[in-house]
């Protein structure tokens, strides 16, 4: 269906934390405008796996390689490597002392040297996209939880990255609110963004995802077309994981 | 190196001052077996005196601690030495170190109590009066026993200073470790008494200050 | 009758005139005093919880150690060190040099464990969600750490900084002429003890408004956890 070159090409990537191998050779590639979804228990590695991808945890080994560039290779610029990947995290990590414009436009201003003016342009564009252009003015303890969410995405959608990581987006929300969030990655999907998501909102997963990753102990256990994997699955452990999610 | 011995480890110096030294510490740790638990006490008394709920009696409290909180100690002490002498009190100069140490940490350990006692929810009072304790009975056998555990930190980093505090009495002649540091390097005219003063503070306290330092970085990890 | 000798003895208004211009100067040395120890104290202790952030293992030992060493010293056994026991070294400084450096120091110490604590307490998703956006690690700390680790250190820092800047008063031990060393120098002149009332009422304008500002201080940061 796409066959164009991946834009995040993760090769035999091994991560272990002192004695403890948390990732053991993790091959993932993700192509322009698709959305993988990544599901797994607690623990098999699934945030450790996003977080190297931009090199906040630091691989043991294996390479990881974003747009074609070796994102592991002496001498690259990893904070310019950064910017075109957007991460989005579980517990919003918005800044409690900038206002919603502030925090959609710090790496703008600090990292990119834009212009005050370019820069708050360009973060009322994002913040647009994630219907909450009216809160700029706020500051983060004055939002919901799903509000805070997406600001965190136009944080990210501000410096225009290639490719969004969420690493479980709404587990740290009230139910009502997941939705909101949900709606702005549905959208983000449909204008053509390439997404990776780890996440247990399974309907989302039927419903958005092209290919769901199922993972497992620091290995992928079995990948496919949602359908496949959710009413399919070839593994017990994967059917078994399945049963225990959709039982709540 | 052989300059920096002479004048500041000299072994033969520290012979001779040994025993002025010794007097000293002596005299140190006894001025802080009684100022720390006289400030504590009194400190609870403000302490308590600050919760009463009639305004007339809580804001002398108020107005006491603030007064001396806002008087360096070394003040105090000067004053209580030589301005009480006039009103016919010719106080010894340990009781007038203790006077001025009493009236200074007590303020001090009462606002660290105060904090403790506010920051114990309604609840315990109300809990505790159900069970019929009297209005006493309840400060002293639920509330001040837990507030106590919420501020031990800063009752341990205010002994502290209370302790690195009692070197002021030297001024007034009080014959404690940094006065007899003084007398002895006047007499020897060699700085080691002085330089051995400073580390015998430092080896007794330091253990204190790495408690304490434990303490600050364990209520962070808890945020 | 008791009340007026009182008043007479400790409130003698003609004596307190007269020495009224020397406390004067002495207020202002005073404040002079302060404000060195203050800036130089808490520059001092910043720059070192800074360095401290690097995580250089060797580096940090030696600032623990300062940090140790400076919080369990007396302030006036520092001074008495600086004053009395360097000049024989070759190393001379006035008491005025050696109060501010002893003070400073001090300060300095307690300011750094206070910034090194405020650092460690800002959550460690700040850090990351500013490194993602492609901040640097000096950008990260500099706009969105540091902020974050200010504003919980201000109560703890200013409640340290106004006991310190009070151990000014310790410079009347090595003849600085600030406050008390005019008011004891008055007195010893005049044996007359309003001169120390006079000493005490001076610190008592300069440090009240002081304490009440860290009450104010205290108020206005604690609602924000
Ligand atoms: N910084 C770390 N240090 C040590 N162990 C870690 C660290 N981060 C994660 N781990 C361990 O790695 C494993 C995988 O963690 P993680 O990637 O967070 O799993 P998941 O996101 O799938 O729940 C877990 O056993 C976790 O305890
Ligand atoms: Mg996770």
């Amino acid at each position: 269906m796409n066959d164009r070159p991946p834009i995040l090409d993760v090769a035999e990537l091994r991560k272990s934390f002192g004695h403890l191998e948390v990732l053991k050779g993790v091959d993932l590639q993700v192509r322009p405008r698709e959305l993988v979804f990544i599901i797994g228990p607690s623990g098999s590695g699934k945030s450790t796996l996003l977080r190297c991808c931009n090199r906040l945890e630091e691989p043991t080994s294996g390479s990881i390689r974003v747009e074609g560039m070796d994102i592991m290779a002496p001498g690259v610029d990893i904070n310019l490597v950064r910017r075109r990947i957007g991460m989005v995290f579980q517990s919003f990590n918005l800044y409690p002392h900038l206002n919603v414009l502030g925090n959609v436009t710090l790496a703008l201003r600090k990292a990119l040297n834009k212009p005050r003016a370019e820069a708050e342009e360009a973060g009322m564009q994002a913040l647009a996209r994630v219907g909450l252009a009216n809160k700029a003015k706020a500051y983060p303890n004055e939002l919901s939880g799903g509000q805070q969410q997406r600001v965190a995405i136009a944080r990210a959608l501000a410096l225009e990255p290639t490719i969004m990581l969420f690493d479980e987006p709404t587990s740290a929300l009230d139910p009502e609110l997941v939705g909101s969030v949900l709606a702005v990655m549905r959208e983000m999907r449909e204008s053509g963004m390439t997404m990776v998501v780890v996440s247990h909102e399974m309907r989302f997963a039927r419903s958005a995802a092209d290919r769901v990753v199922f993972m497992d102990q620091g290995m992928i256990l079995e990948q496919g077309q949602p359908e496949k994997l959710f009413n399919a699955p070839d593994h017990a452990r994967l059917k078994q994981f399945i049963s225990s999610i959709e039982r709540h | 190196m052989d300059v920096i011995l002479q004048n500041f480890l000299n072994l033969k110096i520290l012979g001779e001052a040994a025993p002025y030294l010794w007097s000293g510490f002596k005299m140190t740790l006894l001025l802080c077996m009684v100022v720390v638990p006289l400030g504590v006490a009194g400190g609870l008394a403000v302490a308590l005196a600050s919760t009463l709920k009639s305004k007339w009696l809580r804001w002398p409290v108020v107005a006491y601690v603030d007064f001396f909180r806002a008087f360096p100690p070394l003040v105090l002490l000067i004053f209580i030495a030589f301005g009480l002498p006039f009103l016919g009190l010719d106080l010894p100069a340990f009781a007038a170190v203790a006077l001025a140490f009493l009236l200074n940490t007590s303020s001090y350990y009462g606002e660290i109590f105060r904090a403790g006692i506010e920051s114990i929810p309604r609840q315990q009072f109300e809990a505790a009066r159900s069970t019929g304790l009297n209005a006493a009975q309840t400060l002293a056998w639920v509330i001040v026993p837990q507030a106590t555990r919420n501020v031990i930190p800063d009752l341990i980093s205010n002994t502290l200073e209370v302790a690195k505090l009692t070197s002021i009495a030297s001024v007034v002649a009080l014959p404690e470790l940094l006065y007899a540091a003084r007398q002895g390097q006047a007499l020897t005219y060699n700085a080691t008494p002085i330089i051995a003063a400073g580390i015998i503070y430092v080896a007794c306290l330091w253990p204190l200050v790495r408690l304490l330092s434990r303490f600050e970085h364990r209520q962070i990890a808890l945020h | 009758m008791q009340i007026a000798k009182l008043v007479d003895t400790f409130f003698d208004v003609q004596v307190m005139l007269q020495y009224l211009p020397k406390i004067v100067e002495g207020f202002f040395l005073t404040i002079q005093l302060a404000l060195a120890v203050v800036f130089a104290g808490i520059a001092c202790g910043l720059a070192l919880a800074l360095l401290r952030v690097a995580r250089v293992k060797a580096v940090n030992f030696f600032i623990v150690l300062f940090a140790d060493v400076l919080r369990a010293l007396p302030p006036l056994v520092l001074i008495f060190i600086f004053y009395f026991a360097l000049p024989p070294a070759g190393i001379r400084m006035s008491g005025f040099v050696a109060t501010w450096l002893a003070l400073a120091l001090g300060l300095a110490a307690f300011a750094e464990e206070i910034f090194w604590a405020a650092l460690l307490a800002v959550p460690k998703g700040q850090w990351e969600a500013a490194r993602s956006t492609g901040l640097d690690f000096v950008k990260a700390l500099r706009y969105v750490v540091l902020p974050q680790a200010v504003r919980i250190t201000v109560p703890p820092l200013t409640n340290r900084t106004i006991a310190v800047t009070k151990g000014t008063a310790l410079g009347a031990a090595v003849a600085v002429g600030e406050i008390l060393y005019q008011a004891q120098s008055a007195y010893t002149f005049s044996y007359n003890p309003s001169t120390l009332t006079l000493g005490a009422i001076a610190y008592l304008v300069l440090f009240v408004p002081v304490v009440w500002f860290g009450r104010w201080v205290e108020t206005r940061f604690a609602w924000k956890r």
